[in-house]
């Protein structure tokens, strides 16, 4: 029999420690011995033992019970079985108070052994197919670091890889929170560019003058505190991608500078009067609708034209809920360990809450609100009271109020057309979300007249 | 090609013994020898509270007696085996090695109030044999249940399986001989 798994027994007695890794070893399993709390705690740094047998009298200053509390700390999901002489109900409730899986007294039945092995094996073959099972999932729904099921990102991601390798600009509209530069980033990194550079740049972050110099560099002496001269993002960039997100907060001299950039393929550094050349490709982003601040003469029309070469919309994340539970556990994942926490999921009543919640802050809120949860959740399970938060003051449905100046009819019909939009016109779904049952909400369609 | 050697551990009877010659040597395609020139001394692995003998003393023992012996050394007795950890074992083997042991005493009906069925403890007394000889070649429990090195930790689960080994395992212990011939 073939297995991964590895065993170590903890026992100060010889002759116990060997016959029960002898035991173990005709079964196939990788057994390793301790003769010490402290020996077992020194090899448990070093290898990730599946099981351990350890018991609970040892002499050496460090009992069962510590030796098993330590290694719970340093490998929380593996499990640990006490051995021991003396079978008393108080050390039984101790050990597994601690947090021992098993509890059995020697010597013990050969078939008691086989089968507690064989049981608790059985169960970490389980979590590792999850484990691996979840991972493809992921992997299935992944494009570089973004994650989604929803059909509208995958044309996206297929866009991307068709455009990856080209020089033309990238616009790329979105609500904060959607995700754009992670957009810009696997553009970048699925084309020919990728082992260039990618330098971002937050263009409302800065004052003007201060972007000016960011993005072109300066040479020395150009303004008070210019002590030497600075290559800017541009220079940077050069070969690789510059990725300018919230371009509609730039002024009306940069959108100048930037065009020219775009045109000509240099500049000049501040107070320089050295053409600089370089080779970037430029991905903006924006929160904004440019077209409606070209309308306005608020953002110059050659520029956005520009820019608009390909142009990319990320859907916000409430029009992709079916992301959510993926994302979800896709944070979980993450966060828990980067908190260093022992949170492994989510409820369903918890999912719940996030389905319905409208995310106006994206796929960041999302996150944020993950991170939340996790850092003041007391179990390994993320419920509906860790998510409260989204719940308080009615701000469950963010952004909706009840109108108060329509008919009962005129509301029917808005929330059934909304609905019908919002499940792409699937009957089905929405006569589910709605809670009626399907003939009813075809009467209605027909008695409003709402186009499906 | 290595020869299996069987040594009785009194107390046993010769009968006994014999009885596993040919079983062995057909089932292991092996020369099989008995050699019952050599007494070991059971009462250094008795243990008086227990009342049951330490068959990890009898396998060091043996290796000791037959430091020279070529092939695998198969010591059988009548008396109630243990090894520390475990209330009771039917055998037990150096893994990969050169000695393994087997007892009677767990594996006659009459112990469980049974009739007695001399037939059924011979087939039991081979399949152990053949287990325990099995270790020493290096093979781990099988999955398959039919196959002889299935682990048994009861007379019922020695009865379910066969006396021979499933192919994959025959194929490792024929992969051994040929190495060691």
């Amino acid at each position: 029999m073939e297995t991964q798994w590895d065993i170590l027994v903890v026992d100060d007695e010889e002759v116990m420690r060997e016959s029960l890794a002898a035991w173990l070893r005709e079964d196939g399993y990788a057994v390793d011995t301790a003769s010490s709390g402290r020996e077992a705690i020194a090899k448990t740094k070093i290898k990730d033992y599946a099981i351990y047998f350890v018991d609970l009298k040892m002499p050496g200053g460090i009992d069962g019970i510590e030796t098993m509390m330590e290694i719970k700390h340093l490998h929380e999901d593996t499990s640990i079985i006490i051995i021991t002489a003396y079978a008393t109900v108080d050390t039984a409730i101790a050990a597994m108070k601690e947090g021992a899986q098993e509890y059995i007294v020697k010597p013990c039945n050969p078939e008691e052994i086989s089968l507690l092995v064989n049981r608790i094996i059985k169960v970490k073959n389980l979590q590792r197919e999850n484990t691996i099972l979840r991972k493809k999932l992921t992997q299935q729904y992944s494009f570089q670091d973004i994650i989604s099921k929803n059909s509208k990102m995958h044309d996206i991601f297929q866009l991307i890889n068709e455009i990856a390798s080209l020089r033309s600009t990238v616009l790329i509209h979105g609500e904060s929170g959607t995700g754009k530069e992670l957009i810009a980033r696997a553009i970048h990194f699925s084309g020919d560019r990728s082992q260039k550079p990618f330098v971002s740049v937050s263009c409302a972050a800065l004052a003007e003058t201060l972007l000016e110099s960011e993005l072109f560099g300066h040479e020395k002496g150009a303004f008070t505190g210019a002590s030497s001269q600075k290559k800017g993002k541009f220079e940077l960039a050069d070969e690789g991608t510059i990725f300018l997100d919230e371009i509609g907060d730039i002024s009306t001299k940069l959108q100048m500078d930037l065009l020219r950039v775009l045109q000509e393929k240099s500049f000049y550094r501040v107070g320089g009067s050295e053409e600089v050349h370089v080779d970037v490709r430029v991905i903006a982003a924006t929160n904004v609708n440019l077209e409606d601040a070209v309308r306005e003469g608020q953002f110059r029309d050659d520029l956005f034209y520009r820019l608009n070469v390909i142009n990319i919309i990320l859907p916000p994340l409430r029009e992709r809920r079916e992301d959510i539970p993926l994302l979800a556990k896709n944070f979980i994942e993450r966060l828990s360990h980067e908190l260093s926490k022992n949170v492994a999921d989510i409820s369903e009543n918890a999912l719940k809450i996030l389905l319905d919640y409208d995310w106006p802050g994206n796929v960041r809120e999302l996150e944020n609100a993950v991170e939340r949860a996790i850092v003041t959740c007391k179990g390994r399970i993320l419920t509906e009271e860790d998510f409260s938060f989204l719940c308080h003051n009615g701000k469950r449905k963010n952004g909706w109020h009840a109108p108060t100046n329509m008919t009962l009819a005129e509301a029917e019909k808005e929330i059934i057309a909304a609905t019908i939009h919002r499940t792409n016109g699937n009957i089905k779904e929405a006569a589910i979300i709605l809670g009626i049952d399907r003939s009813t909400l075809y009467d209605r369609i027909k008695r409003y007249g709402i186009e499906r | 090609m290595p020869s299996i050697l069987l040594v009785p551990i009194p107390p046993v009877t010769m009968e006994r013994i014999t009885s596993l010659r040919l079983p062995l040597q057909s089932i292991f395609d092996t020369d099989t020898v008995i050699d019952a020139s050599i007494h070991l001394d059971i009462i250094a692995a008795l243990d008086m509270y227990r009342n049951q003998y330490n068959s990890s003393i009898l396998l060091a023992s043996l290796k000791e007696r037959f430091p020279q012996h070529e092939g695998k050394i198969l010591g059988v007795s009548e008396v109630d085996f243990f090894v520390p950890v475990l209330t009771y074992v039917f055998g037990e083997a150096q893994l990969n090695g050169t000695v393994a042991v087997v007892s009677v005493y767990r594996l006659d009906d009459t112990l469980y109030g049974l009739p007695e069925n001399p037939r059924r403890l011979n087939e039991r007394l081979v399949k152990e044999a053949v287990h325990e000889l099995g270790h020493t070649f290096g093979l781990y429990h099988c999955l398959d249940y039919d196959c002889v090195m299935h682990s048994s930790t009861t007379v019922e689960d020695i009865d379910i399986k066969r006396d021979n080994f499933c192919p994959a395992c025959s194929r490792a212990v024929k992969r051994h001989l040929h190495a060691r011939s």
